[in-house]
């Protein structure tokens, strides 16, 4: 298959969130979805003791011109998907640019320091705050709790998959969606999940 | 049906570099793999275990790299294709077998694969493995991206067949734990017989005896093989130029970095000033090759994580080429155009071109750093590494540390490799003193039990995991015992090798191939080495706290051993079922005010449960709470309480 022009190639994605989030899984799927539609993709991902509690990103390169690094280069991400809402603004350090969109899940993970009574965790009025400041458009949506409403807090992360497609910026749909969990994921998931990323393309488009 | 084994030759396969390796090996037809759990290698067995019934194959975790090493090496000597692989510390303990297998040659092809682990990601060490290769004069390949890292896992068995010789090759986290699209090629439909050789001439290396001896004979034909290799990688197609015929700039890279290289570039502009040679095999260098191409720039950049292993290998053929090639200027780490510590990443590659060729490169403008920089402070605490919500290190190390403070003889703790190395954070309450290789807590300990005669009176205690106990922990021990030297083992007992995804070890009653094997009993073991043996449940904690008082005061001399265990709280077991339902009663929990000054959440801090700064009272995370009902036991106010889940 050939795939369409990106509107920037290699267009580079984020994913960020917290050990345990399902960073990883999420990261796949997507992947998968562009990678059926013809673009050669990347990841780049740290395991291992960011498992325990810190802090685990992905990085996503989609590309129509061969593979590229693992991590992308500074200040050149085009979008962040947050699976925790002080991980975007994390992000930003380091990979952020006046062009950047932002896409965030509302719920917090503290930090261990902040469970302690050491380190305070902002408000979510600072946090929208703080992205709109550094991002040139910025999303926040409930998915956990959504997907609490689902049954599955997991699902948070698809929900945030169907409102990174409604964005627009990526050549992936609900269709493609499905071709990939046909394959990847055992039967009777098939419709929640599908359900949550219909769930997840609404909450943008509303 | 595992991807790994998907006969779709016409598509493209999203994959793992570790899962790349595996297909590589498949295709070749590997028939024996062994290896030790190891950040970032693990996945490789993983994989292949799984499809081990579909392909006929046998693959084990092995008890130690060494052992690993020497089981593939018997299925070579049987002409298999056998597979072994390690984290980069592991070719360290592989390595005095390897010393003597690359003397004595293989016959199937066998292929060692270290994932070395730049910027120490997940080790606590940034180990090389690529100077073990040039130190036993063996061929090394170092894949530069994902459909390389198959290919060249496929070729490296033919090379290691043609040389009869094992070959190295080697990933790097960035390649291991990236991932990238695979075109496949064929599985092989060939079955093999196995049988190993010995009535043949002595000297003869594929039907003779295998040993190291004569030495001279040996190494001679040794360096022989390293001699055709060199020849061989003249024609590699994994050597390959991109860039104009006159470059300003001449690069020359290998493995990960080749895409930091290529990216450089890319963003540079850069095409048509800077060339890129990209090495896939690196050891040993092929000299025409790199004449043809260093006679082409005069200014050379070499870029390469850690150490300067091909920086230095080009340097010689430079230096001896030199009437042919003229005078060359090296950039790398030498001159710090890029560190000697820590992994790479595309903008030290940038910032190292952009500083050679005097160009102007930012990253962002310092506007939005500065402002970025400035909202990361107060938008983002840090997160520090802790113990998971249940773990039963905490509730260990939690004892260990009471213990020792009600001792008050400035008692310590010698740890190794393992979750529990983060002991040495607050979140182990800080008990580990020393951490260095698997199993060393141990051998500190059996050393330091030994100074008494120096005036030296402090309590020691080692700690070592379950599967560290198997790989390392058991020499230590039985030196200790022999001298009698005085300490304490504490066994951390979690029922696997939990840090890097339960790979099963020989203390359990299941291998690799989910097999039902034979279990080894740790504490018969420590037992028939005639150690003092207790067992306790970490989560009890009164009881583990009096144990070890107790065992620090045993005046009796020589070894005891404390077994605390309790299963990791990842387990499937402890994931699937909660023991107890957990409550805080906020009316009781007088926070700032108790005795305790919240004991709960500023020192025990489970992540199950939150300091309230506004109202002044700890309260439980219902999602994080894995009810082990510990923390009920650390509050002096009785506002924590458990009932038994239904
Ligand atoms: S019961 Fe207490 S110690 Fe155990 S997981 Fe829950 S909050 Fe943590």
């Amino acid at each position: 298959m050939t795939a369409k022009q990106l509107t920037k190639d290699p267009y580079n994605i984020i994913i960020t969130g917290v050990g345990g989030q399902g960073n990883v899984m999420a990261s796949r799927v997507l992947a998968s979805m562009l990678v059926n539609n013809g673009y050669v993709v990347t990841i780049g991902e740290t395991f291992g003791a960011s498992q325990r509690g810190g802090s685990v990103m992905s990085h996503l390169r989609v590309s129509t011109r061969g593979s590229w690094s693992p991590q992308i280069p500074k200040g050149k991400a085009d979008v962040v998907v947050a699976l925790e809402p002080s991980e975007a603004i994390r992000v930003l350090c380091d990979y952020g640019n006046p062009r950047v969109k932002i896409l965030s899940n509302t719920r917090p993970i503290h930090p261990v320091g902040v469970i302690a009574g050491e380190l305070d965790y902002p408000s979510m009025e600072e946090t929208i705050k703080s992205a709109e400041d550094l991002a040139a458009e910025v999303w926040f949506i409930d998915a956990t709790d959504q997907a609490v409403k689902l049954g599955n807090p997991i699902l948070g992360n698809i929900i945030m998959l169907g409102a990174l497609s409604a964005l627009g910026d990526l050549p992936v749909s609900i269709q493609d969606f499905k071709n990939v969990i046909q394959n990847s994921m055992s039967k009777d998931k098939h419709d929640i999940n599908l359900t949550a990323f219909g769930l997840g393309e609404k909450l943008i488009q509303q | 049906m595992s991807h790994l084994i998907d006969t779709n030759l016409t598509v493209d396969h999203l994959l793992m570099g570790n899962d790349a390796i595996a297909r590589g090996a498949l295709e070749a037809g590997v028939k024996v793999v062994a290896g030790y759990p190891g950040t970032p290698s693990s996945e490789i067995i993983e994989g292949l275990a799984n499809v081990a019934n579909d392909m006929n194959m046998y693959v084990e975790w092995s008890v130690n790299e060494k052992v690993a090493m020497e089981v593939a090496a018997a299925a070579s000597f049987a002409k298999l294709r056998s597979m072994c692989t390690m984290k980069q510390n592991g070719v360290n303990v592989a390595s005095d077998f390897l010393l003597h297998l690359s003397a004595s040659g293989v016959r199937g092809g066998m292929v060692i694969v270290p994932c070395d682990d730049p910027g120490a990601l997940s080790s606590i060490n940034e180990g090389e493995s690529r100077y073990f290769a040039r130190l036993v004069e063996i061929p090394l390949l170092e894949p530069g991206d994902f459909q390389e890292a198959k290919d060249m896992t496929k070729w490296a068995f033919e090379l290691s067949e043609e040389l009869r010789q094992v070959v190295m090759l080697r990933s790097v986290t960035r390649l291991s734990h990236a991932s990238g699209t695979v075109r496949y090629d064929p599985l092989p439909q060939s079955e093999v017989n196995a049988e190993f050789v010995y009535q043949g001439f002595l000297l003869d290396q594929m039907e003779g005896i295998v040993i190291t001896a004569p030495v001279g004979f040996r190494h001679t034909q040794q360096q022989e093989k390293i001699k055709k290799a060199r020849e061989i990688f003249e024609n590699s197609p994994f050597n390959t130029y991109t860039g104009p015929e006159k470059p300003d700039l001449l690069i020359i890279t290998s493995s990960a970095c080749t895409l930091y290289s290529r990216e450089a570039i890319d963003v540079l502009k850069l095409e048509d000033r800077v060339g890129l040679l990209k090495l896939g095999t690196t050891w040993p260098l092929p000299p025409n090759l790199l004449k043809k191409h260093l006679a082409m720039a005069d200014n050379i950049l070499i870029v390469e994580e850690v150490l300067p292993f091909l920086e230095e290998n080009v340097k010689v053929l430079a230096a001896e080429m030199a009437h042919e090639i003229g005078v060359k200027t090296f950039y790398g780490k030498n001159d710090a155009s890029l560190p000697m510590v820590g992994e790479l990443n595309p903008d030290l590659v940038i910032n190292a071109i952009a500083k050679i060729m005097g160009i102007d490169y930012q990253a962002k403008s310092e506007n939005y750093a500065a402002k970025a920089q400035a909202t990361v402070i107060s938008g983002a605490p840090q997160r520090d590494l802790t113990f998971c919500p249940g773990c039963p290190h905490r509730a260990s190390f939690w004892s260990i540390h009471n213990a020792l403070e009600l001792d008050g003889r400035k008692g310590f703790v010698c740890g190794d490799i393992g979750c529990y190395t983060m002991a040495i954070l607050p979140t182990g309450f800080q008990s580990l003193k020393t951490c260095h290789s698997m199993g060393s807590g141990s051998g500190l300990a059996s050393g330091f039990g030994k100074l008494g005669q120096f005036g030296f009176d402090q309590p020691i205690l080692a700690v070592c995991g379950d599967s560290t106990f198997f790989h390392s922990a058991i020499p230590a021990l039985v030196n200790a015992r022999h001298h009698n030297s005085n300490f304490t083992m504490v066994l951390l007992d979690n029922s696997g090798t939990a840090m890097t995804g339960f790979q099963p070890h020989p203390g359990l009653e299941i291998n690799a191939l989910g097999q039902e094997v034979p279990g080894l009993d740790i504490a018969e073991i420590c037992r028939a080495m005639g150690a003092r043996v207790e067992i306790r449940d970490p989560f009890e904690l009164e009881e583990t706290r009096k144990i070890l008082n107790d065992l620090i005061e045993d005046t009796q001399e020589g070894l005891k051993v404390l077994i605390l265990s309790q299963k990791c709280a990842l387990s499937p077991e402890r994931k699937a079922a909660k023991k107890y339902e957990m409550s805080i009663d906020e009316s009781l929990c007088i926070g700032e005010n108790c005795g305790c000054n919240r004991v709960c959440t500023r020192i025990f801090r489970c992540p199950g449960l939150t300091w309230d700064k506004t109202k002044g009272v700890t309260r439980l995370d219902e999602v994080l709470c894995i009810g082990c009902g510990v923390c009920a036991d650390i509050c002096p106010a009785k506002a924590i309480t458990r009932k038994e889940a239904a």
